[in-house]
C-alpha cells in the first residue's frame, strides 16, 4: 500500500471498463492536490470545454490518508462548469478512507455513460450499473436506493448528485455520505454531464502496517495532540459556527447581501443558538476523532392532528452565513430548512444562498420582477427561498438558468453587477477586509481556505501590499502540501511541516519527507499552470463595487489598497505559473 | 483533557502472563458514536498489526444510513460461544468469562466461525482468515466519545489480552 509511485484506477464510462495505471511522481507531486494536478495534466483537455465527455473527473488522496488522524479528505479535480477552467473541490466523509482501502491513490473517470448510471468500485471490483430510474431523484432518495443496491455499510462511501447536477447547474455539488460535500465550482454538473448519478467506493482491502516502531508511537503522539489538548477545541465544541458571533462583533459578517457587516439579528443564528436549539449530535469523517460535523434537526407538521416528521441537517459557519445571514433568515430552524432544501436538490448551499441574496436585492431595486424570480423574494422570507431553491436547481426559466451558472452571469443579463457578492465565485462568509477579498477573488479554489487572508486582515492594520501578498503566496504553498497529504485543514496547527516530515518518515516516505519545501512549491506552481492553461486571467477578475462599500471594524474598505493588492497577487500568480515544470516532460506511464 | 475517553498516554499492555481481572469489551453507549472508526483502526493497528478498518475485532457500520447512527460489530462474549461449537479444528476455544481464544495456527480458513456468529462479529479476510475481538480493551482509549467500556465481569483471567495469538 505504501509505494513509491501512484496506483490509479481510470474508468471509461462509455465502456464501463477500467484500467490500473502505475505512475511515477510520488516524490515530485506527493498525492492529493499534487496528484490531481498531475492527473489533470495527463488526462485533461485544456482546449476543450468542461462538458467534453473526455474530460476527467479526478478523486485523489495522499500518502498519509488513514494512517494518521484527520488525514481524512479527498481532493476532487475537474474542469469547472462555473468558469471552464481547472478546479479543485475538497470533501471528506468516508471518501478518503474508502479510496485508501480500495487500494487506490486516485480514481479518474472519463467518458459519458450511455444511460444514467452508478459506478461502484472496490479493491476487487468495477461495476457500472444503469440507474435510469433515479433520474430527478433528490439526494436522500438516491442515497437510500444506492445503499440498498450496493452492500458494505460502514466501509463504503456514497457520492451522489441531485436534480441540479443532472440539470448541469454550475452551482451543483456532489453530496458525500449524506453530510459532506464536494460543494463548490460545479463538480455535480461534471457528474451530470457524464450521466453519473452516483459513485460507490468500497474500502475492502487491508494492508500491512508501516515497518518499525516509529509509526505506532508517532500515531499515539499525534492522536494525543488532536484529542487531549485544546488545539481542536473550537471544532469539537460549537464548530465553525462559533465564527458567527466573532465576525458579527468585528463587523465582518456579511449580512443581507453584504448590505452590512453586522446585525443584532445575527445573534439568533449564532453557533451558540444552533447548539442550544437545534443540535442533535455530532458526526465525523472516517479517520477523524474530532467530530466537527454538527447535525441539527428540523421537524415539520405535515398533517393534522399532530403528525410530524423530522430531518437531520448538517450545519457549519458557511451554510449559516449563506442562507441565514445573507438572506436575513434569522430563525435557526428556518435556516436549517433552507440548508436541507439546497442539499436535497444537490445545490452548493454557499453559492445558492449568495445567489438568492443578490436576486432578492435585484428584486427590491427593480432589476428583476416576479416574472423572473417566479416567487416574490424578500429578505427573511424562508418559504420563498425554499421554493426558489428548486427553481434554481432545475433551471426551468432563463433567469434561474443564468443564476445557477453564476450570479454575475445573471447580473450581466439583468443588471445589478455592482451588488453581486462574487469573489471568483459566490463569496464565503468573511468580510474581514481587503486581503481576504483579494485572496478569495483570485485564489485557486476561490475559497477562504486557499490561504488565510481573513486571518491576515484581523492581525494587521498596516497596508503593506508586499507583506500581504507575500503572506498569501507562502500560506498557499504550505497549504498545498497539507492538501497533498490530504489533511483536513482544521488540523493545520498540528500538522506543521516538521511534523508532516516525521509522519512521512514513519510510513517509509523518506525521500518525500526531506523535500516538503520544493514539492509544495512545485504543486503550487503546477496548479496555477493548469489554471492559466485553461484560460484563467487574474486581471480579468472583477471585484464588484459592493466590496468597496463595506465597513469593517477597521473602517471603510480602501479601494486603492484593494486594487494594488489585486494587481500584485495577479502578478505573483502569473509568476508561479510561469515557473512550473510541466510533468509530461519527466513522467512515464508504465503498464499496471 | 478535551475529549472524553482520551486518557493519553494510553495504558501499556504487555504479553506477560499474569493474573488480571476478567474483563470483556462492551459498547454500551453507541448512541454517542460519531463514526470516526478510530476503534477499528486502533484494533487493527495494535492488535492485529494491520492497516485496516476490516481486520479488526470491532467494526463500525451505520445502521441504515448515516442519519440513523452507528452500530458496533463486535463479539458479545457468548458463553457458550456458537463459533467455538462450529470450529472444526479446535482453533476456537471458549474464553473464561465469555468470548473466544483463537489459535490461528490451527485455523484452516473454513469460515464456519463467521457463519455461526449470530451477530456478524467475525470478519473473514478474502483469504478466509478470521478476525474477532479478543476483549483486550486496547480500542477503548481511542474512542473520543466514551462509547466503549472494558468491563469487569468478576473472576480472573489467567492470560493477558484474552490470550489470542492474533
Amino acid at each position: 500500500m505504501i509505494r513509491d509511485h501512484f496506483r490509479v484506477l481510470r474508468v471509461d464510462l462509455r465502456s464501463g471498463k477500467g484500467e490500473i495505471l502505475e505512475l511515477d511522481g510520488r516524490n515530485e507531486y506527493a498525492g492529493g492536490s499534487g496528484l490531481a494536478a498531475l492527473l489533470f495534466s495527463k488526462f485533461g483537455r485544456m482546449d476543450q470545454p468542461w462538458n467534453d465527455p473526455g474530460q476527467p473527473l479526478i478523486f485523489a488522496i495522499g500518502p498519509l490518508t488513514g494512517l494518521f488522524p484527520l488525514m481524512s479528505k479527498t481532493v476532487c479535480a475537474f474542469k469547472s462548469p462555473y468558469h471552464d477552467q481547472y478546479a479543485e473541490s475538497h470533501g471528506g466523509g468516508r471518501s478518503a478512507l474508502a479510496l485508501r482501502f480500495a487500494d487506490l491513490d486516485a480514481l479518474v473517470i472519463t467518458g459519458r455513460a450511455p444511460a444514467l448510471s452508478c459506478l461502484s468500485i472496490g479493491s476487487r471490483h468495477i461495476d457500472l450499473k444503469d440507474v435510469h430510474f433515479m433520474r430527478g431523484l433528490d439526494i436522500h432518495a438516491t442515497g437510500k436506493l444506492l445503499r440498498r443496491m450496493f452492500p458494505g455499510a460502514g466501509h463504503r462511501s456514497i457520492l451522489r448528485i441531485g436534480p441540479a447536477g443532472e440539470a448541469l447547474a454550475a452551482m451543483a455539488g456532489v453530496v458525500v455520505d449524506t453530510y459532506r460535500h464536494f460543494g463548490r465550482l460545479g463538480a455535480g454538473a461534471v457528474m451530470g454531464v457524464k450521466n453519473l448519478k452516483g459513485i460507490v467506493i468500497q474500502g475492502d482491502a487491508s494492508f500491512a502496517l508501516p515497518e518499525g516502531k516509529d509509526y505506532p508511537a508517532l500515531f499515539q503522539d499525534v492522536y494525543g495532540l488532536l484529542t487531549g489538548t485544546e488545539m481542536m477545541h473550537k471544532y469539537h465544541n460549537l464548530g465553525t459556527a462559533e465564527n458567527v458571533v466573532v465576525l458579527n462583533e468585528l463587523k465582518a459578517l456579511p449580512f443581507q447581501n453584504l448590505q452590512r457587516t453586522s446585525d443584532p439579528a445575527a445573534l439568533e443564528i449564532s453557533g451558540e443558538k444552533f447548539a442550544e436549539k437545534t443540535l442533535l449530535r455530532n458526526a465525523a469523517c472516517a479517520g477523524c476523532p474530532v467530530g466537527c460535523v454538527h447535525i441539527g434537526f428540523v421537524r415539520e407538521k405535515f398533517m393534522e392532528p399532530n403528525q410530524y416528521l423530522y430531518r437531520q441537517v448538517s450545519y457549519d459557519h458557511e451554510p449559516i452565513f449563506a442562507v441565514g445571514c445573507m438572506l436575513a433568515v434569522t430563525d435557526p430552524f428556518a435556516a436549517l430548512d433552507l440548508m436541507e432544501e439546497a442539499d436535497k436538490v444537490g445545490l452548493d448551499v454557499m453559492s445558492a444562498g449568495v445567489a438568492l441574496a443578490w436576486a432578492t436585492e435585484a428584486s427590491a431595486r427593480g432589476f428583476v420582477s416576479t416574472s423572473e424570480t417566479v416567487v416574490p423574494l424578500q429578505f427573511g422570507d424562508a418559504n420563498a427561498y425554499q421554493q426558489a431553491m428548486w427553481h434554481l436547481a432545475r433551471g426551468e426559466t432563463e433567469f434561474y438558468r443564468l443564476l445557477a451558472s453564476g450570479t454575475l452571469r445573471a447580473a450581466e443579463r439583468f443588471g445589478g453587477k455592482d451588488f453581486a457578492c462574487v469573489l471568483g465565485q459566490e463569496m464565503a462568509g468573511y468580510a474581514t477586509g481587503e486581503v481576504f477579498f483579494v485572496s478569495q477573488a483570485l485564489g485557486l479554489r476561490h475559497s477562504h481556505l486557499d490561504a488565510g487572508g481573513y486571518s491576515f486582515d484581523q492581525k494587521h492594520t498596516e497596508k503593506d501590499v508586499t507583506a500581504a501578498i507575500g503572506f498569501l503566496v507562502e500560506d498557499e504553498r504550505s497549504r498545498c502540501f497539507l492538501t497533498a497529504m490530504v489533511s483536513c485543514l482544521f488540523a493545520r496547527a498540528v500538522y506543521t511541516e516538521s511534523r508532516l516530515a516525521e509522519c512521512l518518515k514513519a510510513v517509509g516516505c523518506n525521500a518525500l519527507s526531506e523535500r516538503i519545501g520544493p514539492v509544495s512549491q512545485r504543486i503550487q506552481q503546477e496548479r496555477w499552470r493548469l489554471r492559466i492553461s485553461t484560460g484563467y486571467d487574474p486581471d480579468r477578475v472583477a471585484i464588484p463595487q459592493r466590496y468597496s462599500e463595506v465597513v469593517t471594524w477597521k473602517g471603510p474598505v480602501d479601494r486603492q489598497y484593494l486594487t494594488e493588492l489585486k494587481a500584485e497577487y495577479g502578478h505573483r500568480i502569473r509568476k508561479l505559473s510561469a515557473a512550473a515544470t510541466p510533468p509530461e516532460s519527466e513522467l512515464k506511464r508504465s503498464p499496471g | 483533557m478535551l475529549l472524553a475517553g482520551s486518557p493519553f498516554p494510553p495504558k501499556k499492555y504487555t504479553n506477560e502472563k499474569k493474573v488480571l481481572p476478567l474483563k470483556i469489551l462492551t459498547a454500551p453507549r453507541m448512541d454517542r458514536c460519531i463514526g470516526c472508526h478510530s476503534c477499528s483502526l486502533a484494533c487493527a493497528r495494535l492488535v492485529h498489526k494491520n492497516f485496516s478498518w476490516n481486520t479488526a475485532g470491532i467494526r463500525i457500520a451505520s445502521s441504515g444510513g448515516l442519519s440513523t447512527g452507528f452500530e458496533a460489530r463486535t463479539c458479545l462474549a457468548c458463553e457458550p460461544a456458537p463459533c467455538v461449537a462450529a470450529c472444526p479444528t479446535g482453533a476456537y476455544t471458549q474464553r473464561k468469562g465469555g468470548g473466544v481464544v483463537v489459535r490461528k495456527k490451527l485455523c484452516i480458513r473454513c469460515g464456519e466461525c463467521a457463519r455461526a456468529c449470530p451477530v456478524d462479529a467475525i470478519y473473514l479476510a478474502p483469504d478466509g482468515e478470521p478476525f474477532v475481538c479478543i476483549h483486550c480493551g486496547r480500542c477503548v482509549p481511542f474512542c473520543p466519545h466514551d462509547c466503549l467500556e472494558h468491563m469487569s465481569i468478576g473472576g480472573e483471567a489467567a492470560a493477558a489480552a484474552g490470550g489470542a495469538d492474533a
